[in-house]
């Protein structure tokens, strides 16, 4: 063991050195994943203001569940409160590593629930400036990654990495997400359609901590560059823990959530 | 709470009828979740007044139920609404409520059925078992309605198989699962037929369609497989006591086409076969037929869509095609347009040649509380 010692302190430092960008993109998106492991599921409330380029406002507001699954991606439910008309109509998501998603939706005034093409990852969501594929569930494997350098924003040092959808699906080329080095947390997100064009720019703020250990956003800002649309979302009543089971993720529950 | 006007631009076939109606309806919903919202209770009354038709002027109870839910079962027991199904032109499989037909000609508004249903939730999928206590029996328009047939309906003379009546009870099985991309349900159904045979009958000295309610044995299965932007559907039913048995089945797809022209509009594009072996003695307009449609989802702040379709008879002429879109007013208002029109429609095709004249235009107002 000790003859090892001097060789692994050499293998050390080699290795780091080796590391290409793509690694060390990588491994930036496995440790972010890593540090928000074991939040079992979480509860949420969320309002969503988009605006148009006249600065015309309309809200939605709605509540989200979701629980981790081992070894694939997370389950979650949205229940949709506002507008009104769509009061009641619930999505029902189980989100994969790579396959396409699976997604129901119900329908309550037919009591109807439709499973619906998850492929459709670039659609907006709610008419907001997000799409499916921005607000489903982020898994290491739905990129791949290259790390750019290492840049300070609003005084916090990050790694900037550039990752690139493996979905052929996926309505960007590339994102540049800015990640910030003490907690690992996303700070901005720049993201470039299929022409290679700016596109939009997600912002996350004020992050808090719960169970000692996960990070939230309670506010992230999308802005459209090429249409001047933007949508805010606003989080709160994070609920961390609360038991929900598989059972709380099936169709039975999907037809009985309010 | 909905304002509606529905207008007629032919001449009526009987000079009782209208062209334009004007009528308002409202569905309110009480709601109550306790148990950690494990057990729930709901009632959603619905009423309707209609200008002329004295029908279509009616309410109904649309739910009333009480929810259990357990690890691996549920108790829904009350008055509920169920639907089974995928395809979009025509519901075949769905069965447990009656039509509401003097709300629309789509068949898509159902009453509300009174039943003890048990659901039994495992690996294996969900196994629900209905009792269906109390038979509705099919609404129709009256004399000065539209979308009637020639005589009008007389439902106050309806005839049943069984003796026992409206108190037959009725029985479902239905086992459902996803499995991967598929969803597949199958069932049986054993009762009171939800879609009545006619009989002529007279009431007041003239001639009437007397509604004739037999007991059926329906077999169903419903499949969806969702493969990227593809959706494959199928519905097939197999009914044995209202005549000889009979197979139907109505399938087809259902391909999207997301952000057309780098927009934000996603492009349904809809085709779906519709069979039914009784073929002309069918209670179904819809025999041999093929439909295609459009579906334009907009994803703006309005959530305005539009769906365009037309069926066309395989042997004949016969067109029904339709129109419906909507879009969202302010936070809370929702306008609504459906149009439809019936063309070259057979006198053979005895359950459209009454809607021959009745092409429709509507505008509905609605506002959510």
């Amino acid at each position: 063991m000790k003859r090892l010692l001097p060789l692994l302190l050499i293998l050390v430092p080699l290795s780091s050195i080796a590391e290409t960008p793509e690694e060390k993109g990588l491994a930036i998106a496995i440790e972010a994943d890593r540090r928000d492991r074991g939040w079992h599921d979480q509860t949420t409330d969320l309002i969503m203001i988009l605006k148009n380029k006249h600065g015309q406002e309309s809200r939605r507001q709605i509540r989200t569940r979701a629980m981790e699954v081992e070894n694939d991606g997370d389950k979650s439910l949205t229940i949709f409160d506002e507008p009104r008309d769509v009061k009641g109509t619930a999505l029902l998501s189980f989100s994969h590593k790579v396959a396409n998603d699976d997604q129901w939706l119900y329908l309550p005034a037919l009591k109807r629930v439709k499973r619906i093409a998850s492929a459709n990852k670039s659609g907006a969501f709610m008419g907001s400036e997000f799409a499916y594929e921005d607000v489903s569930s982020q898994e290491v494997e739905k990129y791949t990654y290259k790390y750019l350098r290492d840049e300070s924003l609003d005084g916090q040092p990050t790694f900037v990495v550039e990752r690139y959808p493996v979905s052929k699906y996926s309505g960007y080329t590339r994102q540049v997400t800015w990640i910030d080095q003490a907690e690992y947390r996303v700070l901005k997100v720049d993201y470039y359609d299929r022409k290679n064009a700016a596109l939009k720019t997600l912002t996350f703020k004020r992050y808090q901590q719960y169970l000692d250990q996960y990070w939230r956003a309670h506010e992230m800002y999308m802005i459209n560059h090429q249409t001047g649309k933007s949508t805010l979302l606003q989080w709160s009543n994070f609920k961390f823990k609360t038991g929900l089971t598989s059972r709380d993720f099936d169709k039975n529950s999907l037809k009985r959530v309010r | 709470m909905a304002l509606e006007n529905r207008y007629f631009p032919e001449d009526a076939l009987s000079s009782a009828q209208h062209d334009n109606y004007l009528s308002i309806a409202a569905e309110p919903e009480y709601y109550r979740d306790w148990d950690d919202g494990r057990q729930s209770f709901t009632f959603v009354p619905f009423v309707r007044i209609d200008q002329y038709d004295d029908e279509r002027t009616h309410a109904d109870i649309r739910e009333l139920e009480w929810i259990k839910a357990a690890a691996e079962h549920e108790w829904r027991i009350g008055v509920r609404k169920v639907f089974w199904g995928v395809t979009e032109f025509q519901h075949l499989v769905d069965i447990i409520n009656q039509t509401d037909a003097v709300e629309n000609v789509d068949g898509e508004d159902k009453l509300g059925q009174p039943m003890i249903n048990f659901a039994l939730i495992k690996e294996w999928g969900t196994l629900d078992l209905f009792a269906l206590v109390g038979f509705r029996e099919r609404t129709f328009p009256g004399e000065e309605g539209r979308f009637r047939t020639t005589p009008p309906v007389d439902p106050d003379q309806s005839d049943f198989e069984s003796s026992a009546e409206k108190d037959h009870i009725d029985l479902a099985i239905r086992w459902s699962r996803a499995l991967g991309d598929w969803d597949i349900g199958v069932y049986h159904f054993s009762g009171t037929s939800r879609d009545p045979r006619f009989t002529i009958g007279i009431a007041d000295g003239a001639p009437v369609l007397v509604p004739f309610y037999d007991q059926i044995d329906q077999t169903g299965i419903d499949v969806q497989a969702t493969k990227g932007n593809w959706l494959w559907k199928l519905e097939a039913i197999r009914r044995s006591g209202q005549g000889d048995s009979f197979a139907a089945a109505t399938g087809g797809f259902e391909y999207t086409f997301v952000r057309v022209a780098e927009s934000d509009i996603d492009m349904g594009i809809l085709s779906e076969y519709l069979f039914d072996d009784r073929d002309e003695d069918a209670l179904t307009p819809f025999e041999d037929d093929l439909a295609l449609g459009v579906r334009l989802t907009f994803n703006d702040a309005q959530s305005t869509e539009l769906l365009f379709g037309v069926i066309a008879d395989l042997d004949d002429d016969a067109r029904v095609w339709g129109l419906e879109a909507s879009r969202r007013l302010q936070e809370s208002w929702k306008l609504s347009v459906e149009a439809r029109v019936f063309s070259d429609i057979p006198a053979e095709d005895f359950f459209l040649f009454g809607l021959r004249d009745d092409d429709f235009i509507q505008v509905q107002l609605a506002r959510f509380f």
